[in-house]
């Protein structure tokens, strides 16, 4: 125990360290950087990654991966604009589309929980699929108009500068960090992504479990996608395509473990800072899109690398000061007879 | 006292399943679809299937030591744009110094993806995420927005895809495909009958047990990194040859295909089981499915990602059916056997 909280001290600190250098380049190279506007532009930019990248640590420390994320939101702003332009009111299309997500999280819940077939391979299937359900709905055109309440909740602020989005992730922020870090529900989430054996063999029910985490994680993308339907103004199919990258890429930078069972939200909260930091910070130097996604793709291997270096270089030296010390009892003892 | 299908071993009846279903598919799209059981069905299914399945070759040899290279797609784009501006910067260049390039480039970028795995004990998945949007990003930055296009490719390279080398009555058999049937049986016999294919299958099933036998399993996953990479850069050829009109975008998305075929072609995602046979004829089914189905129920071109998703969760979801009944067949069996 103490020693995961050293490690989680340290890689936290790790992140706090990376966090203060992008800023203080970033502030050297643009004084407005730290202003209120351009710091709430900057979460506003990606906000609904982050939305999802919230779910996406339950479902990863859960020891489960969820790639559909990206086609849910996707599938989800597409169902919004194709029932509205089909004459539904808005916030029923908005519900249908929520509920929608609903659906496809349970669609994945149950062949992970259920059936037990590997999350990797039937979230690959829900990523193909469920983008290939939007298409279908909305071909190869462009849905926008949508009513001026729906925009200006997407676009402009609603409580004194924060926009409905920037609301609504700090409360998803702080009701999972609570739910994750300090509820019998949160503790059961890390049972299960230590070793879903034995939480079964301990009478977890763990199928239960992780079929609410993908539907949780299933809505929570459906909303994002809603959001970003309403913040972009208008829908294609290949909206959202490719952010599970990114989402996938926040919560492994946040010190969660691939294998499951290992981070917190507290990591997640600093990895986010990173990145949105990281990539406004490139903006202002003129560096392009496809290039900050490179640096963070490079970002994201050597957050694992590192650390397995400098344990790997420990390990060396331990088995090196161990071989030393059984030398040197060898000659104690020839020395003794 | 055995009967023949009791000796069938699971990857051999996923095989034979997949042969059976694309007869089956054969069979109903041509007494469905006016004029499908054609010479144009046939060889638009194959210049598809050359590239997407020769990357799957590759993808099963990282799958069957419980890894996954996603970095495939911009691998074959890279390779496809690099070798293709070379060729149109020096037309005198030889096939057989294009295709080495090709291959040398793949290689040394999967090479990258395992060292990183194998020696710096970075999941796979993140790697090659990692290295997918990396490669990707090198390709950008190298093509510059510019696009290489047929017309300053050597006359050669184009001609490789139209080629016809011989004809079985009305259907061609064209160069790109007769490189991965080749690669196909090469590296099927190479996963059956050498060390090196027994060892993928011994560290996929166990990785500890395969450490603990003594087996350098950090070599073996290097290798079979590089291999796929390799691979991916041979598929960047035959993209290259198939398109002639490469640009920043090529070969996205390639590296979905190539785990949903390996995924249909019966490769477990959890390593130690499957071939690259079936992973072939899962890239063929998959396609032929696809184009059967699209004219066949009349729909449109935008139903064809749903029905691979669908596709690719029966697959899975049958396997795991499939794997379960063989397993109480042998439980039944083997008691049966104790109690004689």
């Amino acid at each position: 125990m103490a020693t995961n909280l050293r490690r989680l001290l340290r890689w936290e600190g790790f992140l706090l360290a990376i966090l203060a250098l992008v800023v203080i380049v970033n502030v050297s190279r643009a004084p407005a950087y730290l202003t209120l506007a351009n710091q709430i532009n900057l979460f506003q930019l990606s906000i609904e990654k982050i939305i999802v990248a919230l779910v996406m640590a339950f479902v990863i420390i859960n020891g489960e991966i969820d790639l559909s994320v990206a086609s849910v939101m996707g599938l989800a702003a597409c169902l919004t604009a194709v029932l509205f332009e089909s004459g539904m009111p808005m916030p029923l299309a908005i519900l249908i589309a929520l509920l929608a997500g609903v659906c496809c999280g349970a669609f994945n819940g149950f062949w992970v929980a259920y059936v037990g077939l590997p999350s990797l391979a039937v979230t690959l299937a829900g990523m193909i699929g469920f983008r290939g359900v939007a298409r279908i709905l909305i071909e190869d055109r462009s849905i926008g108009g949508f009513p001026e309440w729906f925009t200006t909740l997407g676009q402009q602020p609603l409580i004194g500068p924060f926009p409905l989005s920037l609301v609504l992730f700090a409360t998803l922020f702080a009701l999972a960090l609570i739910i994750l870090q300090f509820s019998g529900v949160g503790r059961l989430v890390y049972v299960v992504g230590n070793n879903a054996a034995v939480a079964r063999y301990s009478g977890i029910d763990t199928a239960r479990l992780k079929m609410g985490i993908f539907i949780a994680s299933g809505l929570i993308a459906a909303m994002a996608g809603v959001l970003l339907a309403a913040r972009l103004g208008a829908v294609r199919g290949n909206t959202a395509e490719g952010f599970e990258l990114d989402i996938i890429t926040i919560v492994l930078l946040g010190g969660v473990s691939i294998f499951g069972g290992v981070g917190n939200l507290v990591g997640v909260g600093l990895a986010i800072l990173v990145i949105l930091n990281l990539r406004n910070g490139m903006s202002l130097l003129n560096v392009t899109g496809n290039v900050q996604t490179g640096v963070i793709g490079v970002l994201l291997i050597l957050s694992v690398l590192l650390p397995n270096l400098v344990q790997m270089a420990r390990e060396r030296i331990q088995r090196r000061m161990a071989e030393r010390k059984e030398v040197h009892i060898e000659t104690e003892t020839s020395v003794s007879s | 006292m055995t009967i023949w299908w009791q000796r069938l071993r699971p990857e051999q009846i996923r095989e034979l399943s997949l042969v059976v279903l694309i007869g089956v598919a054969l069979l109903i799209f041509s007494s469905q679809i006016e004029n499908f059981l054609t010479a144009r069905t046939f060889n638009r299914i194959a210049a598809s299937v050359a590239i997407v399945g020769m990357v799957a070759i590759g993808q099963t040899l990282v799958v069957l030591t419980r890894n996954i290279d996603l970095s495939v797609g911009s691998i074959v784009g890279f390779t496809a744009y690099f070798v293709g501006s070379q060729l149109a910067a020096n037309n005198a260049m030889g096939a057989p110094a294009a295709v080495l390039l090709a291959i040398a480039v793949g290689g040394g970028m999967g090479l990258v993806n395992g060292v990183i795995v194998a020696y710096g004990r970075v999941p796979a998945i993140i790697t090659t995420l990692g290295t997918l949007a990396i490669y990707r990003m090198l390709l950008i930055n190298y093509a510059n927005a510019r696009t290489v296009t047929v017309d300053s490719l050597p006359a050669w390279v184009v001609e490789l895809s139209r080629q016809t080398l011989f004809s079985i009555g009305d259907f061609a058999v064209r160069p790109l495909m007769v490189v991965t049937l080749a690669a196909v049986v090469i590296f099927q016999l190479v996963l059956i009958y050498t060390i090196f294919g027994r060892r993928l299958y011994a560290i996929g099933s166990n990785p500890e047990a395969a450490r603990f036998a003594g087996l350098p399993a950090q070599r073996i996953v290097l290798t079979a990194f590089t291999l796929c990479g390799a691979l991916a850069g041979l598929a960047g050829f035959l993209f290259l040859a198939r398109f002639g009109t490469i640009t920043a975008v090529a070969g996205q998305g390639i590296e979905l295909e190539s785990v949903a075929a390996v995924v249909v072609g019966g490769v477990n995602t959890f390593g130690g089981s499957g071939t690259v046979l079936g992973a072939f004829l899962g890239a063929f089914l998959i396609d032929l499915l696809g184009q059967g189905l699209l004219r066949w129920l009349g729909i449109s071109e935008f139903w064809r990602d749903a029905l691979l998703g669908l596709l690719i969760l029966l697959a899975v979801a049958s396997d795991a059916v499939i794997l379960g009944w063989l397993r109480r067949l042998w439980q039944a069996r083997t008691e049966v056997n104790h109690g004689n």
